[in-house]
């Protein structure tokens, strides 16, 4: 085939303000998108492998190191398989902990994404520090929030990355209620700073792109999922967590070593934010719902560029749930329950910040993980970037290189990727060719 | 002069890593600003698309050698560096994923992968002394805020870092933490283990699990004898206790061969009793009494 002289590439070596690192190749001929390929240069680090053979009581802990940003959702996701399959009930005082230390990683993960990570795209900043000189006041209010969510985290997990406090069964100590009301003022005031914040966001301009999306996010009878819950979606899932793997299946592509992530038969689906809100809106603290209505998004939100705002909503919803919260601790009479191992396998998920998060463990007799797989929403979300990414592309041609570079990566950020928590995929090559190659 | 100092360029390098030491940076949230006030921020790919091409007069470098890229890149970014420092477990000691070390890393391959011949990885997870010099080097999993602030403010005095080698146990102490192996027989790698933390897990009522790597004397034959000994600990965990986050470091990976299985581990530990019976000291190694004089 002759090659066309119209060929634009656009090439992202690296990219910026996510977490791990990849990179973006978009090619396009004569105006049609003839290649996608988001590259994740993230090395190989084996959890799955170096799980086997450990006790099963240190699986919250190391699969914590999967991602420094959301270390949280991988200790709650664990225990919730481990629980699951010792038959342990959480008691609902500790119920109440792993909900506040849940909501205070989405604090905070939340924030680090709007403001320093993806709100610099929307005003054209390389960096939340250029974004400082422009917005003194608001940059400094946003890492006061983002503080107060790490505050909250180190109370109750001992530590913002990498909490030393959760276990199977519940907590190695918990707090006094004075420790916890001490934080209800400055959680009030970061209240605050979400709301502007969310107002703030919601003034950008966002790019033109709705998308038919499957959302797919927990559902839990009495609350906005986060710890856990049924797996649902808009297009007739509902299943239970212990049927992931027969619903969304890995999928390979032929040229990539690339384990990504589909519902079986039907294709990409999109886990994360946009998901939560649109399939759970009216779970929802009153306050955030009401922060939607005000900053002009109602579910169903297809555009992925507003999951910006999608987020800053959250952070509402994780304080006022948490100032409710902490009026209504009661410390409990243990700090855990205990667990008495059975053989099997155990199912978990959760709602990471970044969408579901799950985890699978077949343990022995003695406590012994013989297997171990885990599903973070980077690679669920996977398929769905590089879908974006072939939807935009037509957009993104008609600006100049450099703003079309931008665009992209700004694409991509959407999704706030956890690429170093992508255990499953460390090469994807993506070469979508559309047969639209004239 | 009214002339102004050139900011001292800063850079921060990731490999195989979880992101938290770039994020413990991102933490400082009342620091973040006034860091890149004093910093000329180069290259920080986590926070900033902005790219200032070398050389960096401080690369701060985050996570393990895992690949032949991974050898290339630290050996070009010491070249473009006067001062590199490694940061946290991975960076100084190989990180978790260093258990590949002590494994066949082709069946860890096979475990994940569906197709192992395409996924291309070192045999071993390396800290980055192992193939570049490293100017310092900062513990932890993650490493401590204070200490990463201490360490850019000693590199804009030109001072040493004030970065404390001594166990957890001492700051445990010094903290009147009540003791967890003493008073709940819980097992705890405080007593080998470099302080960082604040004693964090004895506070919560937990045995340390050895974030920070050995301690500057670690004394690990003594230690994993007293866990057989006073925690009831089973042999058979005496190897995954020192071989976690930091299992590649030397002092650590040591004391993990040592008892690598459970008669491996059940038979170091009778020699240490025995021999410190025969210095006639007793299990809290105070001297033992004349025979005649035990009840």
């Amino acid at each position: 085939m002759a090659e066309s002289k119209r060929r634009l590439t656009i090439k992202v070596d690296a990219l910026a303000r996510v977490e791990g690192e990849g990179a973006l190749v978009l090619r396009l001929r004569n105006g049609q998108v003839e290649d996608v390929r988001l590259t994740i240069y993230e090395p190989p680090r084996f959890f799955e492998a170096l799980l086997r053979g450990r006790h099963y009581a240190e699986a919250p802990d190391i699969t914590a190191r999967i991602c420094g940003i959301c270390p949280v959702a991988y200790q709650m996701s664990a225990c919730n398989a481990l629980e699951s399959l010792f038959h342990v009930e959480i008691p609902p005082e500790l119920r109440l902990l792993r909900l506040l230390l849940y909501y205070a990683e989405w604090i905070q993960s939340h924030t680090l994404h709007v403001t320093l990570l993806h709100a610099p795209d929307f005003l054209g900043f390389d960096s939340v520090v250029q974004m400082a000189e422009a917005y003194p006041d608001l940059v400094q209010q946003a890492l006061q929030l983002k503080k107060t969510g790490n505050r909250l985290l180190a109370l109750i997990g001992g530590r913002e990355i990498h909490p030393i406090n959760v276990r199977v069964g519940g907590f190695y100590a918990v707090p006094r209620p004075s420790e916890l009301l001490e934080l209800r003022d400055p959680l009030r005031r970061a209240l605050e700073h979400a709301l502007e914040l969310a107002r703030w966001v919601a003034g950008f301009e966002f790019p033109d792109l709705e998308l038919d999306y499957e959302f797919v996010a927990l559902r839990h009878p009495d609350e906005y999922a986060i710890l856990d819950g049924r797996i649902v979606s808009n297009r007739g899932i509902d299943i239970p967590v212990s049927r992931f793997d027969e619903t969304f299946v890995e999928s390979q592509v032929p040229y990539s070593t690339a384990l990504r992530y589909e519902v079986d038969g039907r294709g990409s689906y999109l886990a994360g934010p946009l998901a939560r809100f649109n399939l759970n809106f009216s779970q929802l603290s009153p306050l955030a719902r009401e922060t939607a209505r005000e900053t002009g998004i109602s579910p169903p939100v297809r555009n992925p560029f507003k999951s910006i705002v999608v987020r800053s909503v959250e952070i509402v919803h994780a304080l006022e749930q948490s100032l409710a919260l902490i009026e209504r601790y009661e410390p409990p009479a243990r700090p855990f329950v205990d667990c008495t191992i059975r053989a099997g396998i155990g199912y978990g998920a959760s709602e990471a910040p970044r969408g579901i998060l799950y985890h699978r463990y077949e343990v022995s007799t003695d406590g012994t993980v013989l297997d171990a797989r885990i599903v973070p929403p980077t690679a669920q979300n996977q398929k769905q970037i590089e879908e974006d990414l072939r939807h935009l592309a037509p957009l993104a041609i008609r600006l100049p290189k450099e703003r079309a570079t931008w665009l992209c990566e700004q694409a991509i950020r959407n999704y706030d990727p956890c690429i170093s928590c992508a255990t499953h995929f460390l090469h994807l090559e993506i070469e979508e060719m559309t047969g639209s190659t004239r | 002069m009214a002339g102004r100092r050139r900011k001292p360029k800063l850079a921060i390098w990731k490999f195989a890593s979880c992101d938290g030491c770039q994020l413990t940076l991102l933490d400082c949230e009342d620091e973040l600003l006034a860091i890149a006030g004093e910093f000329e921020i180069a290259y920080f790919l986590e926070a900033s698309r902005a790219v200032v091409a070398g050389p960096y007069d401080l690369s701060l470098v985050e996570g393990s050698i895992t690949t032949p890229e991974e050898v290339e890149r630290i050996r070009e970014i010491r070249r473009q560096s006067r001062v590199l420092v490694a940061m946290g477990a991975c960076a100084t000691a190989g990180g978790i994923q260093a258990l590949r070390n002590f494994a066949d890393v082709g069946g860890f391959k096979r475990v994940v992968y569906a197709t192992p011949e395409y996924v291309r990885t070192l045999e071993h997870s390396l800290p980055a002394s192992a193939y570049v010099s490293v100017n310092f080097e900062l513990p932890g999993c993650p490493p401590s805020r204070s200490q990463v602030l201490d360490l850019l403010d000693a590199f804009l005095h030109g001072r040493r870092p004030r970065i404390p080698a001594h166990s957890v146990c001492i700051d445990c102490k010094r903290q009147g933490i009540v003791c967890v192996m003493v008073a709940e027989g819980i097992p705890c790698l405080g007593p080998v283990t470099r302080t960082g933390c604040g004693a964090l897990c004895p506070r919560y009522r937990r045995g340390c699990y050895g974030c920070f790597g050995p301690m500057e004397t670690p004394n690990t034959e003594s230690l994993s004898a007293w866990f057989t000994h006073r925690s009831g600990l089973a042999p058979e965990r005496l190897m995954p206790l020192y071989r976690s986050f930091n299992a590649a470091a030397s002092a650590f990976q040591e004391a993990s061969v040592r008892y690598a299985t459970p008669d491996q581990a059940q038979q170091a530990t009778e020699t240490f009793w025995a021999r410190a019976f025969a210095k006639g000291k007793d299990f809290d190694g105070r001297e033992q009494a004349p025979a005649d004089d035990q009840g």
